[in-house]
């Protein structure tokens, strides 16, 4: 016991002096081991990803005419509120924190997470609360007043918000916000503490980096938004008054504390992305990071910045400080900048490759980029007025969560697949994958711009037949339909790629982080050694450590 | 494979000397979280009562603030209880920490036995969660804060029933301490919610 009280990680080595016999099934389902878990964070999150995509093809299928076609008002709201809802807090959110479970620690050199049995408890409410969330099918109807829930909408006075599926809407989001805060507290003291001999802060690989910085945003932003539910919660089915003008309360009220989470929330869903591709672009530039501190400093920027924009979202109530808010706005893309130009240099004179994860991190580069610009004009006060109710803002969300952090989520998986499984994915399939998806992504959100100039108003089920209205919405349901076609190759490739028998090098692609420098898939207990680290490229420094110390001497003798 | 574990694991490296132990981190880290929890309750009672013409609206019960002042101290003595134990075990006084963990203990169930009994003189007077903006804000903030205390005090509960079994020394005790950090939270969250609805008006 007094072991434990002072080591808690020693849960970890628990675990693995339990004796083999017991059934692959239950290994999993009472594991504590951060490989484990974030594999399983990977699956979870990709099986609501298609349940959610499979809802988006619903959607542009009733937007492919005009009228009502398969899906009344009614079933429309539902879809459009479970579609949202679902891809951010049940896939986005969670995946990206699974390839944080499992490829931090490895990154920084640790055996584990700080907390491992707080991990799986992390990650089993994911699809507990996947399930509160889906239960409302058979319960009466889902949520239906939008990923956002506006209150007056989802109090129930209205039309909206009168189904018990608002009520597991707020408890599935309980959930998630309970496993995020749980997985952040996680994911900071690993990374304070758990950090192997000469691993210091400035020599962590670029993704280890944003994951801190994400869990620091998760650990103080997701906390309102859980005070945010459980008012409205009380409001629900307590008689409570927050959110009821009619009582003394004050309907945007839950705007703000619902954008106080929420911004953030943004970039907790594309911070992690902008890690992944900055280890992948320079693994296959064969170059390091442009610019590594920069690039720190500006995701530390963009993390503190984060917390001053959230009523951008609400330009439009009439109720915010304009100049205030949107100057903190046009602020936060400059770090973001500060990005494209450490990728953008990387690339420059690189010994450039392009397997399938190189392509999607350079689709992450491209779309993320429109996404951002689309997004910079929103946040002029007088074209956020104009444009805020159309589907501008649908293109532009979808710019930067698909474009953005599917891309990276896509780009991520090809990279470390290898690590995952020994094996890496087929190129051919990768690429075909790759190619469906940028077209199909392209051609279903692109015309989104020009649809909301036109002043096509989002979040309706019916569209007036104006000219080229229903050719541009008919070509955006081909786009999604060649989306959904596009997970074909990833899936068929995935199977076949694990049914493969022989294994690939164990370091398929030169990585220079630390993850690299064990087995592929690593070991139960991460790692057998683990090298000396004098650079944010510890094996990198390995295979030339003799130029090292040549240039080491040189320098010292210099210096006399 | 065990050996190359233990190896790792015992590493100088690994368990910085003088740095912060990961249980503490992660506890002040989790009440990082419970501060931005509370903050946005706060910042509703706050934007509320702001736009209330007049605050507390009419037909609120008279609020009892000597009564309240008497639960902070009960609370506030009950948070210095808890600070001797920590101080009586990093001196190796096992016996004086069970004995100190225990009336913090009752301190703490005592002031949520009080906090028990205005809720119900109020709720006598026809205040409720549901019975207008001041019921709901009072109720919920003062609500989730017993919750809290209900749950440091299950925390302490635990703690007093290890201590008792002799399982914490002068070298080991992360989880007095991480008890510690909780209840002096819970105490100064307390404190913020006597300030801004018995003291401010």
């Amino acid at each position: 016991m007094a072991v434990t009280e002072s080591r808690p990680e020693a849960a970890a080595a628990g675990e693995h002096g339990i004796s083999p016999q017991r059934h692959p099934i239950v290994q999993w389902l009472t594991t504590t081991d951060h490989k484990k878990i974030g594999i399983m964070y990977l699956v979870n999150s990709y099986v609501f990803f298609t349940v959610a995509g499979l809802l988006a093809v619903f959607i542009r299928v009733e937007l492919a005419e005009p009228g009502t076609q398969f899906f009344g008002e009614q079933r429309y709201n539902e879809l459009f509120t479970m579609h949202g809802t679902t891809m951010i807090f049940l896939f986005i959110i969670p995946i990206l924190a699974g390839f944080g479970n499992y490829i931090v620690p490895l990154q920084i050199g640790a055996l584990d997470m700080a907390f491992p049995r707080v991990n799986a408890l992390s990650f089993w409410m994911l699809p507990l609360a996947g399930i509160v969330l889906f239960s409302s099918y058979l319960l009466g109807g889902p949520a239906d007043a939008g990923w956002t829930q506006y209150t007056p909408l989802s109090e129930g006075i209205g039309a909206q918000g009168n189904s018990i599926g608002t009520d597991l809407w707020v408890v599935a989001l309980l959930l998630v916000g309970t496993s995020s805060i749980l997985g952040a507290v996680n994911f900071i003291t690993t990374i304070f503490n758990m950090r192997a001999p000469g691993m210091t802060m400035f020599r962590m690989p670029l993704f280890t980096w944003t994951m801190l910085v994400t869990s620091l945003l998760v650990l103080l932003a997701t906390p309102v938004f859980t005070a945010a539910l459980a008012m409205l919660f009380i409001d629900r089915n307590l008689g409570g008054s927050f959110f009821n003008p009619a009582k003394g309360g004050i309907a945007i009220l839950w705007q703000n504390v619902f954008w106080f989470y929420s911004h953030p929330a943004v970039y907790v869903m594309v911070l992690p992305g902008m890690g992944i591709i900055s280890d992948v672009l320079p693994v296959f530039s064969r170059k390091p990071l442009f610019g590594y501190k920069a690039f720190v400093f500006a995701t530390v920027g963009i993390g503190a910045l984060g917390f001053s924009v959230w009523a951008h979202h609400m330009f439009v109530t009439g109720q915010v400080l304009l100049p205030f808010f949107s100057i903190m706005t046009f602020l936060i893309a400059v770090p973001t900048g500060v990005k494209f130009f450490n990728w953008i240099a990387t690339l420059v004179r690189g010994k450039l490759s392009f397997p399938p994860a190189m392509l999607f991190a350079i689709g992450f580069l491209t779309m993320f980029l429109i996404g951002g610009i689309d997004g910079v004009f929103l946040a002029s006060p007088p074209v956020d007025f104009a444009l805020t109710e159309t589907y501008w803002v649908v293109a532009h969300i979808h710019y930067v969560l698909f474009g953005g952090s599917v891309f990276a989520v896509y780009a991520g998986f090809y990279y470390w697949f290898p690590k995952f499984t020994g094996r890496k994915l087929n190129d051919g399939l990768g690429k075909l994958h790759f190619w469906l998806q940028f077209i199909g992504f392209n051609l279903t959100f692109f015309p989104m711009h020009i649809l909301g100039l036109l002043g096509m108003p989002r979040r309706v089920q019916d569209y007036a037949d104006l000219p080229n209205w229903v050719g541009i919405n008919q070509l955006q349901t081909a786009g999604a339909l060649i989306i959904a076609l596009s997970t074909a190759p990833f899936l068929a490739n995935v199977v076949m790629t694990m049914r493969r028998k022989d294994r690939d090098p164990e370091n398929p692609w030169d990585g220079n982080t630390l993850e690299w420098y064990t087995s592929s898939p690593p070991p139960a207990h991460n790692f057998d050694s683990l090298p000396e680290i004098h650079s944010e490229r510890p094996l990198f420094d390995l295979q030339h450590a003799d130029e090292l110390t040549v240039h080491a001497d040189a320098t010292t003798t210099g210096a006399r | 494979m065990a050996v190359a574990d233990a190896a790792l694991r015992d590493s100088p490296e690994h368990h910085k000397p003088g740095g912060i132990s990961s249980s503490l981190l992660g506890m002040v880290l989790f009440i990082a979280s419970e501060v931005m929890f509370f903050g946005g309750l706060f910042g509703a009672y706050f934007t509320i009562r702001s736009a209330a013409t007049q605050w507390p609206p009419e037909g609120t019960p008279h609020l009892d603030t000597v009564y309240a002042l008497g639960l902070t101290a009960v609370l506030v003595s009950s948070s210095v209880t808890m600070q001797l134990g920590v101080w009586a075990i990093r001196r190796n006084e096992q016996r004086r920490l069970v004995l100190l963990l225990a009336v913090t203990l009752v301190l703490g169930v005592t002031f949520l036995a009080g906090q028990a009994n205005e809720y119900r003189t109020l709720i006598d007077e026809g205040m409720t969660l549901s019975s207008g903006v001041f019921g709901s804000t009072f109720f919920t903030l003062t609500g989730f804060h017993g919750a809290h205390v209900a749950g440091g005090a299950a925390f302490i509960l635990i703690v007093l029933l290890r201590a008792r079994s002799g399982q914490f020394t002068a070298r080991y005790h992360d989880t007095v301490e991480m008890a510690s950090y909780y209840w002096h939270f819970v105490d100064v969250v307390w404190l913020g919610l006597v300030s801004t609805i018995y003291l401010l008006r």
